[in-house]
């Protein structure tokens, strides 16, 4: 047992997940309390001692369901296909029963049944369990099913259904139905494990955790997985930003600290003591390329900014493709980010000439409309990929920013390698930083934000 | 130090909660009883409403163990969360050490070293939660609620208290733990918390429940209600639930929304209903616009 776990914790960094030893060695101490037959025990233990992000969940139930795959029962898959036509029947009354423990034994039950008979799985054979998945589907028909018994249900009724109770009813079949697919997933992938081991299997398997995920290439599940975990980064970097300047500032008198210290000099205040001054809200400065080059990026971007928004009370936005505009106000009022989005593209005056980004005409008419107001209180940060189509750097312009501000950084969403290369010019505006950095996952994003301390 | 063992399954952890009214699944249950027998702190996080906090009270309330709530929030210090010397009460002894020597003796002759061992006594202490807990002989159970809104430099503190479970006054010694506690700390995850204190707690996510259990909540929440109308209610709600809202309705509101259709005499729930209680389920102007017309109980 102990070695089928380490090889288990082993396939979970491999995945990405930071398991220190201390959680290793809780989690063999956890599965002491667990009886074995109690798998939901068994998994919970694991899950409690091992996975301490829930962004990390996903990754784990999917290492684990390979890992610690059922086995078999004696015999392997039953191939009863004698009875063809009735497996449809079987699953809509399996999906149609109204206790819920009964419902997922019927439906548990016909799902094997359907694997056995349709997925045609042949051992040795090296396709995944997608083909499968997709083979069993094919022949069953799931939305007929569904569309039989949504008949049913409304058949049932006393009276005709409202909008409201159809979508309920709908709401409900979509979700049995949803059930009987993982069942069939579930089903495919445990024989698999059983044709070729877990080891070889759970290789296919692995998926980028979500602070891996390239930004650039980010799907609309990634940004959602995205956008929960970039909520508390960016807490994170207005707590960094704001502490910096503390240590110049003193708080307001302590007066219990005091009269605790005059206690040793015979009640005599002989040392007045401070609190701790609360860190002051830092002053942002945002300044995006959202042209088609970083298309996927400023996406991120904007989330990047809204999120600041809601969160650091100073927060000033521009973006820019050719020419630049500042969109702060379109983040403070909007209700969602979509809507910020929306009238981003239709108020904000970004494009001058043709689209494509001119970093050094943007940050000169940056530079001649708001330059006056930056202070020494302003971090700036930059956003962009520093690809300038061949235009004029303008350079100069970031020195002068530099001068005035307290500190500049540039993000670049592209790889390190990639940077100067071609029509990217990073390196002319990043000497005039306080440092450039790459940053096209959350986790780099991360690593900035710790720099920052 | 370790406490009597407190719980002999997850199974009986679940049923005995469900009996002081909180309705825990298998993972949630499966937690607090390993929590007892680790003698390890949950972390418990997710959105609001979910039943954090509750959890932590149901299992004081279940466990006949008496709840110590430390309640965190941006700029709690040490002096609210571990001690703090009662120092007006200071000052007033040594006023009155001073003015009792003056009748005496027409001069201090009080020694000021006997004050300043008096002033340091038990006596002019203000014991705040943690230092409570770990010094409760009695059962407890700590609960270190929305643990995320405190700053690095205090939650560095929890975490040294929450590892050996003793603190150290300089003026009187230092204090261990006669038994450990069981810890609870909540978080929204407003804030990323540190690796080492993620690494000292098992952690639960709770999120919202599968529906049954949500109905089952009803019914042990809202007095009298049937089955057909938590039903409704909850099917309703995980409607609601999957449409893009500002912010989506939480166990809390399901709640407030039953209570508000019983108040109501309502016997089921219809489109009317639905958009004249819309409010109680849902915050903002626009989430109710959107989920109005998504559940076709728009204009009547
Ligand atoms: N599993 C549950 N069983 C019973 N009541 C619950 C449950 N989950 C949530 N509640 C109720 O929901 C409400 C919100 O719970 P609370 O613990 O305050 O949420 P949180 O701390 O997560 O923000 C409370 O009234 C609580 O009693
Ligand atoms: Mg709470």
């Amino acid at each position: 047992m102990l070695e089928v776990l380490a090889g288990f914790i082993r396939e979970l960094r491999a995945a990405g997940l930071p398991v220190s030893l201390t959680e290793d060695i809780d989690s063999t101490d956890a599965l002491r309390h667990v009886p074995l037959e109690d798998r939901t025990g068994f998994k919970n233990a694991l899950a409690a001692t091992l996975v301490k992000s829930h962004a990390h969940r996903k990754t784990f139930d999917a290492v684990f369901d390979i890992w610690f795959s059922p086995p078999l029962l004696c015999g392997g898959p039953d191939v009863d296909t004698g009875h063809e036509v009735e497996l449809g029947e079987w699953l809509e009354q399996a999906l149609a029963a109204k206790d819920r423990d009964s419902r997922e034994a019927a439906v548990k039950a016909a799902a094997t049944s359907a694997v056995s008979r349709y997925a045609g799985m042949e051992e040795g054979r090296p396709v995944g369990g997608r083909y499968y998945l997709h083979r069993t589907l094919r022949h069953i028909d799931l939305d007929g099913i569904v569309q039989r018994l949504l008949a049913a249900g409304r058949e049932q009724a006393d009276h005709e259904l409202t909008e409201l109770e159809e979508l309920l009813l709908a709401d409900e079949h979509r979700n049995r139905a949803e059930r009987l697919r993982a069942e069939i997933e579930g089903e495919i992938r445990r024989r698999l494990v059983a044709d070729r081991g877990p080891e070889a299997l759970v290789r296919t398997a692995r998926a980028p955790l979500p602070e891996d995920v390239d930004f650039m290439h980010a799907g609309a599940d990634d940004l959602a997985a995205l956008r929960r975990t970039l909520q508390p980064l960016t807490r994170k970097l207005a707590a960094r930003l704001g502490r910096r300047r503390r240590h110049n500032h003193r708080g307001s008198l302590h007066f219990g600290r005091t009269v605790r210290h005059s206690i040793s000099y015979g009640g005599v205040p002989v040392e007045v003591k401070y609190r701790h001054p609360h860190p002051s809200k830092p002053e942002i400065l945002v300044i995006a390329d959202i042209s088609g080059s970083v298309a996927s990026f400023s996406r991120f971007t904007l989330e990047l900014v809204h999120a600041m928004s809601s969160q650091f009370s100073k927060v000033r936005s521009f973006v820019f493709v050719d020419g630049i505009d500042e969109v702060t106000r379109f983040f403070e009022g909007a209700e969602d980010l979509s809507e910020a989005v929306r009238r981003i593209n239709t108020e904000a005056d970004v494009v001058w000439a043709d689209g494509h980004s001119d970093y050094g005409r943007a940050l000169e008419a940056f530079w001649r409309r708001w330059g006056s107001e930056l202070s020494p209180k302003t971090t700036v940060l930059v956003l962009g990929d520093a690809r300038n189509n061949y235009h004029a750097a303008e350079a100069w312009v970031m020195a002068e920013i530099a001068k005035v501000a307290r500190h500049v950084y540039w993000l670049n969403p592209e790889p390190r390698s990639y940077w100067d290369t071609g029509d990217s010019i990073v390196d002319q505006y990043a000497v005039h930083c306080d440092g450039a950095f790459e940053c096209r996952n959350l986790k780099q994003l991360a690593a900035f934000v710790d720099h920052l301390s | 130090m370790s406490a009597p063992v407190r719980f002999d399954s997850g199974t009986q952890v679940r049923e005995s909660l469900a009996r002081v009214g909180y309705l825990a699944d298998d993972a949630i249950a499966g937690v607090v009883y390993l929590a007892d027998r680790l003698d390890k702190p949950v972390l418990v996080e997710g959105p609001a409403g979910v039943g954090k906090t509750q959890l932590a009270k149901s299992v004081a309330e279940m466990a006949g163990a008496r709840l110590i709530r430390l309640q965190c929030y941006e700029g709690l210090d040490e002096s609210k969360a571990l001690y703090e010397w009662n120092y007006k009460k200071q000052l007033l002894r040594i006023q009155a050490g001073r003015h009792a020597g003056e009748v005496a003796h027409g001069g201090g002759a009080v020694a000021w070293g006997d004050v300043e061992e008096d002033v340091f006594s038990e006596d002019f202490l203000l014991t705040r939660p943690l230092l409570e807990a770990i010094r409760a002989t009695d059962p407890v159970v700590l609960l270190i609620d929305e643990v995320d809104r405190v700053e690095v430099e205090t939650e560095a503190l929890l975490l040294e208290v929450l590892s050996d479970y003793q603190v150290s006054i300089p003026e009187l010694g230092t204090v261990a733990a006669t038994q450990v506690p069981l810890v609870f700390l909540t978080s929204n995850n407003s804030r990323e918390l540190s690796e080492a204190l993620k690494r000292r707690c098992l952690f639960l996510h709770l999120d919202y429940p599968e529906p049954e259990r949500e109905k089952e909540i009803v019914s042990a929440r809202v007095p009298g209600i049937s089955e057909h109308l938590a039903e409704q209610v909850v099917g309703i709600v995980r409607l609601i639930r999957q449409l893009d809202l500002k912010k989506v309705p939480s166990v809390s509101e399901t709640l407030d929304w039953a209570a508000t259709l019983m108040l109501l005499g309502a016997k089921s729930v219809d489109a009317d209903l639905t958009r004249e209680t819309l409010h109680v389920l849902l915050k903002y102007r626009s989430d109710i616009a959107k989920a109005s017309k998504q559940l076709a109980v728009g204009g009547a």
